[in-house]
């Protein structure tokens, strides 16, 4: 299908019905059961487990392919936010050319950042992009305020008047796609289930889909293997007279574009822009993502980024009430103990929860989470196996 | 491979039938009550927004005490704290309009995406009505556009910049805490009597937007009394180490040195100016003087003995002996052993102000919420008389100028106020050049869906 081989037809598949899927996956508890606050099918989140899909996707291109680690991914991210603002406070409140406007910037920007760097490799390279991610960052923090609104950020604004019709009664402007906006949802209502499916959250989607199929075309590449030849031995392929360079760069600049594309459509599901989407902790989070859920994978880094974000959304929402009510039946001494228990762990406690969980996967699971499914898969396999009579299907062993 | 055929009436009709099918979703969006997160008959949810984590932690979880406490007080458990001397009497102690008031809580890390992200699920997932809380400009601009895109009341916490009510105010956003422009009007009167109006300042700013508000309110009320900069120096957020920036301003001829910093910053900033001799030294035959102008309890922990004698402005401090203020310092104590800070007192005021105007107003809608509060005036919360001005949505109550302790008694007992400002001075026009001028706007109230 569409020049995929038929595993990752298959792949793209299960991706695809997850994704269209996800407002009820996301949501298995009925609301106002206790278990309600574990549900995760709201707009926002789920569009951020989407937007930072695409992202960690673009990142691993460049990481788990040619394994150069770019440690200031977010400043594309950033460049690509501002560059979609500007586009819908000036131009037009369609999304559409804001996203391909995020996209160039991001990639022009990310040429310039990869030329300079990658004339190194290693914890150089790695130093020389978070240097440049950082240097984006205070300047929109301080010297480019004109431009970038400083600390306070940009949004769209009543006054602004872009030139291809705004609204005209001094309302302030939604962001749209071709007059439907983002905000926009249908809510379905099963028993004491609900379920939102939100407009936004379906483009966002489709962004990501695409993105997902391109990753998979480029690693089955001839463009892929080089990426890959250049992590296994990069020497090597100078002895053949191949230049790494120009494959890196193109990856590096790819891989910008994607981060582009995530900044931009972070942008169009909610119309602002801070400069900490630069600071330093955020491009480290996106290497976080791609290793928890299985650097050079292809459906690792998705998992990792809604693994992140579900931990950040969900886990830092819980407070001390919430977990009174979950221990009421028990009696009150063992009750607080329980609470004074897994208090550290949840709410401002989250980053603790987080740091413990990625620990365990990187220890336990080096290949990240689809190693663990992949475990988990092959005991299931090999259970039925022994189950089934026919001794053809038992292993010689 | 399948064939397709475009014809023009095939076009039209999928054309529309995809216009029909995008235009629905706006019809179903729109609730019955007419407002977005109408509350059901028994509850109604209110939504915290504090740093958990991040720089302004400890902020954050003080915030946090002091919505718990307003909480149990609307829903009438604990002493009732300043509903008793509140000058409204709307709120009995069964909550807010018969309903039981329940909260969420979120981390916005003192990141505007993280703050936003969590407001957003308060709004889309838990059904918040109203969203507060914030401790720094950025996240508080951030969550207050949001509110009003969103059609819910925004009651904004720690928020010092001009820009909050300012050039980014907003129709549902409102703001209980001063700010720069309040800071520079009540300081220099005081800074005038007491050091001279012939003295030469030496201005270092945090390299950010509230830096320069503040630098820029300062700066005009210091030289409207007589004051003259002498320099002013920007200095990146992410400084710690002040040394160079402090070492030329001994020879720059300036005779008082204006540290526009906070939390962090000024603990750092301060404590290399003290190390450098600038209290002991002398310039142009006085004595070298700092001043600090925003202050907070937290910061002065962090920089000890060398705030002390140190002027500058706080927004209400604990000491205080009006009614109000012992009303809620007594319950704060009660429930958490030592006294609130003045982020906890704004953020609890401001929840009580919440939960009066939907009282008085007799309608959760956002737009009705902000008629109730807008030239609302009110007394007993801890500030004497205040008004929340219509045209901006900001409280205006007396300031405090307040200086470092002497002889501090406890680690509490950091700061003793000098004065205070009567409401009359620190009062400007809604269409102030530093708020924004004639073009700041506030906008259509929002209701939402």
């Amino acid at each position: 299908m569409l020049g995929l081989t038929k595993q990752d037809s298959k792949l793209m598949l299960i991706v695809i019905g997850l994704v269209i899927l996800a407002p009820f996956i996301l949501n298995p508890f009925p609301e106002g059961s206790a278990m309600a606050q574990f549900n995760a099918g709201y707009p926002d989140l789920m569009q951020r487990f989407v937007i930072f899909g695409i992202f960690a996707i673009g990142f691993n291109l460049l990481f788990g392919l040619t394994g150069y680690l770019s440690f200031g991914h977010a400043a594309f991210l950033g460049v690509g936010s501002y560059a979609a603002i500007w586009s819908l406070k000036l131009i037009t409140l369609n999304v559409l050319p804001g996203i391909v406007f995020a996209i160039i910037v991001a990639g022009a920007f990310s040429f310039v950042v990869g030329y300079v760097s990658l004339r190194r490799s290693g914890i150089y390279f790695s130093i020389l992009t978070l240097a440049f991610a950082q240097m984006s960052y205070a300047l929109a923090y301080s010297v480019l305020t004109p431009i970038t609104g400083g600390e306070t950020g940009l949004q769209i604004k009543n006054t602004d008047s872009p030139l291809l019709g705004g609204p005209t009664d001094g309302s302030i402007g939604r962001a749209n796609l071709f007059g439907a906006e983002m905000g926009n949802s249908f809510e379905l209502n099963i028993g004491n289930w609900l379920f939102t499916f939100n407009l936004g959250y379906y483009i966002a989607a489709a962004f990501m889909l695409a993105a997902f199929y391109l990753s998979i075309r480029i690693f089955r590449s001839p463009f892929g293997i080089m990426l890959r030849a250049v992590k296994s031995n990069q020497q090597r392929m100078n002895y053949t007279g191949l230049t790494p360079k120009r494959y890196t760069l193109s990856a590096f600049v790819i891989s910008g574009m994607f981060a582009g594309l995530a900044g931009g459509l972070m942008v169009a599901m909610d119309t602002q822009v801070g400069p900490e989407r630069m600071f330093w902790t955020a491009s480290g989070e996106v290497v976080i993502m791609t290793i928890l859920g299985g650097a050079g994978t292809l459906f690792g880094p998705v998992l990792g980024a809604g693994f992140i974000k579900y931990m950040e959304n969900i886990v830092s929402k819980i407070n001390k009430d919430i977990l009174h009510e979950w221990f009421a039946f028990m009696p009150d001494g063992l009750e607080d103990f329980m609470v004074a228990l897994v208090y550290p762990f949840i709410g401002k406690g989250w980053h603790l929860t987080l740091g413990i969980m990625f620990m365990l996967v990187v220890i336990f699971l080096p290949g990240g989470l689809v190693e663990g499914g992949q475990r988990i898969a092959a005991k299931f396999r090999r259970t039925k196996n022994a189950d089934t009579p026919d001794g053809a299907s038992k292993p010689a062993e | 491979m399948s064939k397709s055929n475009f014809t023009r009436r095939g076009v039209l009709k999928t054309g529309a039938v995809a216009g029909a099918g995008m235009a629905l979703p706006q019809y179903l969006r729109a609730q019955e009550s007419g407002f977005t997160n109408a509350p059901g008959a028994s509850e109604v949810t209110l939504g915290f927004n504090v740093p958990q984590t991040g720089p302004y932690a400890d902020e954050g979880a003080d915030e946090l005490r002091a919505y718990e406490l307003a909480v149990e007080h609307i829903n009438g458990g604990g002493d009732g704290g300043m509903l008793s001397t509140f000058s409204s009497k709307a709120l009995d102690g069964t909550g807010i309009l018969g309903r039981e008031v329940k909260y969420v809580t979120g981390d916005t890390q003192t990141k505007s995406d993280a703050a936003r992200a969590s407001a957003r699920s308060m709004i889309e997932k838990d059904g918040a009505i109203m969203i507060t809380g914030g401790s720094s400009s950025g996240v508080a601009v951030a969550v207050q556009a949001l509110c009003q895109e969103a059609g819910v009341i925004f009651m904004a916490g720690l928020t010092h910049s001009n820009d909050t009510t300012g050039k980014d105010r907003k129709a549902n956003g409102f703001r209980h805490f001063f700010n720069s422009y309040m800071t520079g009007a009540a300081l220099a009167p005081v800074l005038a009597a007491r050091y001279g109006s012939d003295r030469k300042a030496y201005h270092l700013t945090a390299d950010y937007n509230w830096g320069y508000t503040t630098e820029e309110a300062i700066r005009a009320s210091t030289e409207a009394v007589g004051w003259e900069t002498v320099n002013s120096v920007k200095t990146p957020l992410t400084q710690t180490d002040f040394s160079s920036y402090i070492a030329p301003v001994l020879n720059s001829g300036a005779d008082v040195l204006v540290l526009n910093h906070y939390g962090g910053n000024m603990v750092n900033s301060l404590t290399s100016a003290v190390q450098f001799g600038l209290r002991e030294a002398q310039a142009n035959g006085k004595d070298f003087e700092i001043v600090v102008p925003l202050f907070s309890r937290l910061m002065a922990r962090g920089a000890g003995e060398n705030i002390k004698g140190i002027l500058g402005s706080t927004n209400w401090h604990w000491s205080l002996q009006d009614e109000g203020s012992q009303a809620f310092v007594r319950s704060f104590g009660t429930k958490y052993g030592f006294p609130p800070s003045t982020a906890a007192h704004t953020t609890y005021v401001q929840t009580l102000l919440y939960a009066d105007a939907v009282t008085r107003a007799g309608s959760f809608a956002p737009c009705a919420v902000a008629e109730a509060l807008e030239d609302f005036e009110f007394d007993g919360l801890g500030n004497g008389k205040t008004l929340y001005r219509g045209d901006d949505h900001q409280c205006f109550k007396d300031v405090l100028v307040v200086k470092g302790k002497d002889n501090p008694e406890s680690e509490f007992d950091l700061l003793e106020v000098v004065e205070v400002t009567p409401v009359d001075q620190v009062m400007y026009s809604p269409d102030h050049p530093q708020m924004g001028g004639a073009e700041a706007t506030l906008g259509e109230c929002n209701n939402g869906a």
